[in-house]
């Protein structure tokens, strides 16, 4: 027999599937199931969030610098694939993606080179993410340095990474970014049919990484996460390497990151320094925030519903959506710090509980919540 | 990078570059000065300081409308009450914003950043109803427009030294207001311990929203110096912040000359390398160095001791 919180964790896990795998499908046209694809996508730093800034209390605002290396890895891989000899025979140096002949540049750079296996893109994607977190992650943490400090660091790498995404126009394709991208491996990506394959891919894929962090949540490492955010000296004192905790957290979710920027990619067709800096990161950071901070269900609803209601506004009333999302944000923080899953929690859990057990008062205030 | 070029040519770069960096040194100080306070003094992280700013450029820019329309005779002052309207105007409405918003967040101080991120959104939103999305400049008056001769290489732009006169006279009022009044007492009280501060009969929240205030409104003449150097869009001051909390972070956020030395330090290397590299560039260099820095150093350059 499973515990009551596995079997909600089992229910939820399975509403979310039903509705990303067949509900939405069903109900949608291709185009705009490939928006939710691209909202998925998002979806994956935001659960990154849920472990960094919900359970672990490292808030940073840099999450568009992972989600940016996984994309341009991706990118960079697909560019090369689209840069044959015979598709850029006009140019004057054929074989090298079209903006570096623009701007004069005559061989492919060393840090492209490695981009024409697959097998290395795809590695690269979830690796250097990982790789920068765990640099900035140490210097960080294991100098104690932690709350608003991170947050502004990380904001400043961002900031750092745009501005050099934007100078470098020859060697990765400027302010606009590196476009016109075409097959994976041979596999037009542009197609309604791939379209509908990619988004089944992202599901499937975030799934996994739910798993997985609810995985991470539930082990001892979720909960000595846990201690850390609210106790951190006692979690010392009791012999934890804190700052070792922190970072493979901050690493783990910045290879998920990556993931995410590199289905990104494949969705969009395009990767630009638009989707690195500083406020695609803390728009993250709302997602993560409307969802609810410390669930990870209600952290892809939040990207979903604030992305959706962003695209069906500022269709219509552009200006009316910057003052609802700031407002939104405001409200949010003052009044329900814990997001929507906080509303979740208080009136529909009691309920929940008692379908799935017959009593739910003395379980309902479970405090080890999973998912 | 320097070949090609003489020694009286570089001597002279490097003074109108150091000249240039001041004005910019201007602008960082004036808006890390305002963040300094807000953030080292209350422990606020204010992602909307930059929209105050851009509330003292465009009421700068109001100003020098009105003064052109209805007042051209005192058109050449318009200035200096476009320097106090924009110091009272951010004021203002930073201690409005206190009231409404910050005062329910002390104790949250990473809340108070996504907080104060929305109310940036709305800022722009407002500006960008208000004056139209596109970039607006202000006219100068004549006797500012000149330069100053120094030798046949060297120009020294005048609104520059005006720019960097007011700078000056506010960093020493603000010195005076923390360190050398009862109120700055006060400030110092309710920053190093608010219950004790309440306890011996301060008003720790009137004290909050007049520093809160006081930051802004320093931003907002960090406004009025910007429109001598740029032009004021609605998102202008995004592009500000970040340089802004590396300059407090960078000085160390307790200490006011740390603040003036980084601000300082970070600007004339911004704006000479800026003549070598390209701008971009520049700017990854020097903030590239800066985040190398405060990783080895985090509590910054000049910081307080304190036991933690």
């Amino acid at each position: 027999m499973l515990s009551l919180q596995n079997r909600k964790d089992i229910l939820f896990l399975s509403i979310l599937a039903a509705i990303l795998l067949i509900v939405l499908p069903m109900g949608l046209d291709a185009f705009r199931l490939n928006l939710i694809g691209k909202y998925l996508t998002y979806a994956f730093v935001t659960i990154g969030l849920v472990a960094c800034w919900g359970d672990s209390g490292i808030l940073s605002l840099g999450q568009g610098i992972f989600f940016g290396l996984g994309g341009y890895c991706m990118a960079m891989f697909l560019k090369l694939q689209a840069s044959t000899l015979e598709a850029t025979k006009n140019q004057s140096t054929p074989g090298i993606p079209d903006f570096m002949d623009w701007n004069q540049i005559t061989a492919l750079p060393w840090f492209w080179k490695p981009f024409h296996s697959l097998s290395f893109s795809l590695i690269a994607m979830m690796v250097i993410p990982a790789v920068l977190a765990v640099v900035i992650g140490a210097a960080m943490f294991k100098r104690r340095v932690g709350g608003t400090y991170f947050a502004i660091i990380t904001q400043a790498i961002a900031s750092v990474l745009t501005i050099l995404i934007v100078g470098q126009q020859g060697y990765i394709g400027g302010v606009n970014g590196i476009t016109d991208l075409r097959t994976l491996d041979g596999w037009d990506i542009r197609t309604d049919h791939a379209k509908y394959i990619l988004y089944y891919a992202g599901v499937v894929l975030l799934l996994a990484c739910l798993l997985l962090l609810r995985f991470v949540r539930k082990s001892k490492l979720g909960r000595i996460l846990r201690a850390m955010r609210d106790q951190e000296d006692r979690v010392r004192f009791s012999g934890y390497n804190v700052a070792n905790f922190k970072i493979f957290i901050f690493a783990l979710a910045a290879a998920m990151a990556g993931i995410g920027g590199a289905l990104f990619t494949l969705e969009v067709g395009f990767m630009s320094p638009t989707f690195v800096g500083i406020v695609p990161s803390i728009e993250m950071v709302i997602y993560c925030a409307v969802g609810g901070r410390n669930s990870l269900v209600g952290a892809v609803y939040g990207t979903l519903l604030v992305n959706w209601a962003r695209t069906s506004f500022s269709e219509s009333f552009p200006e009316i959506w910057t003052f609802a999302m700031g407002g939104l944000f405001i409200a949010i923080v003052l009044f329900l710090p814990g997001g929507l899953a906080s509303l979740y929690q208080n009136y529909i859990d009691p309920y929940v509980c008692r379908i799935l057990k017959g009593n739910g008062r003395q379980t309902s205030h479970t405090v080890d919540k999973a998912i | 990078m320097l070949s090609g070029y003489s020694f009286n040519d570089l001597a002279s770069i490097f003074v109108m570059q150091s000249f240039a960096g001041l004005i910019l040194f201007s602008v960082f100080l004036l808006m890390a000065l305002g963040l300094a306070i807000v953030f080292g003094q209350m422990g606020v992280i204010n992602m909307a300081h930059g929209e105050f700013m851009i509330l003292g450029a465009y009421t700068t820019y109001v100003c020098s409308y009105i003064f052109a329309q209805w007042m051209p005779a005192l058109f050449g002052l318009y200035f200096f009450i476009a320097v106090i309207l924009s110091f009272i105007v951010a004021g203002a409405v930073g201690m409005f914003l206190e009231w409404s918003l910050i005062r329910f967040l002390y104790k949250r101080p990473l809340d108070t950043l996504l907080a104060t991120w929305g109310v940036s959104l709305i800022l722009q939103q407002i500006f960008r109803s208000t004056f139209g999305a596109r970039e607006v400049g202000v006219t100068l008056p004549d006797w500012m427009m000149g330069s100053w001769n120094l030798s046949e290489t060297i120009q020294i732009p005048i609104n520059g030294m005006i720019v960097i006169a007011i700078t000056l006279l506010i960093t020493i009022v603000i010195y005076g207001l923390l360190y050398k009044s009862g109120w700055g007492k006060q400030v110092r009280a309710v920053m190093q311990n608010r219950t004790m501060a309440g306890d011996v009969g301060i008003n720790t929240e009137r004290v909050d929203r007049f520093t809160f205030g006081l930051g802004c409104g320093v931003a907002g003449v960090a406004g009025a110096a910007f429109t001598m150097i740029g032009s004021t869009s609605p998102t202008a001051g995004q592009q500000y912040i970040v340089d802004t909390f590396l300059v407090v972070a960078f000085g160390g956020t307790e200490s006011l000359g740390g603040t003036i030395a980084s601000a300082f330090s970070i600007s004339q290397a911004r704006s000479i390398l800026e003549f070598f590299l390209s701008g971009s560039m520049a700017q990854v260099l020097v903030l590239l160095t800066v985040i190398g820095i405060l990783m080895l150093r985090p509590q910054g350059l000049f910081a307080l001791k304190v036991r933690r």
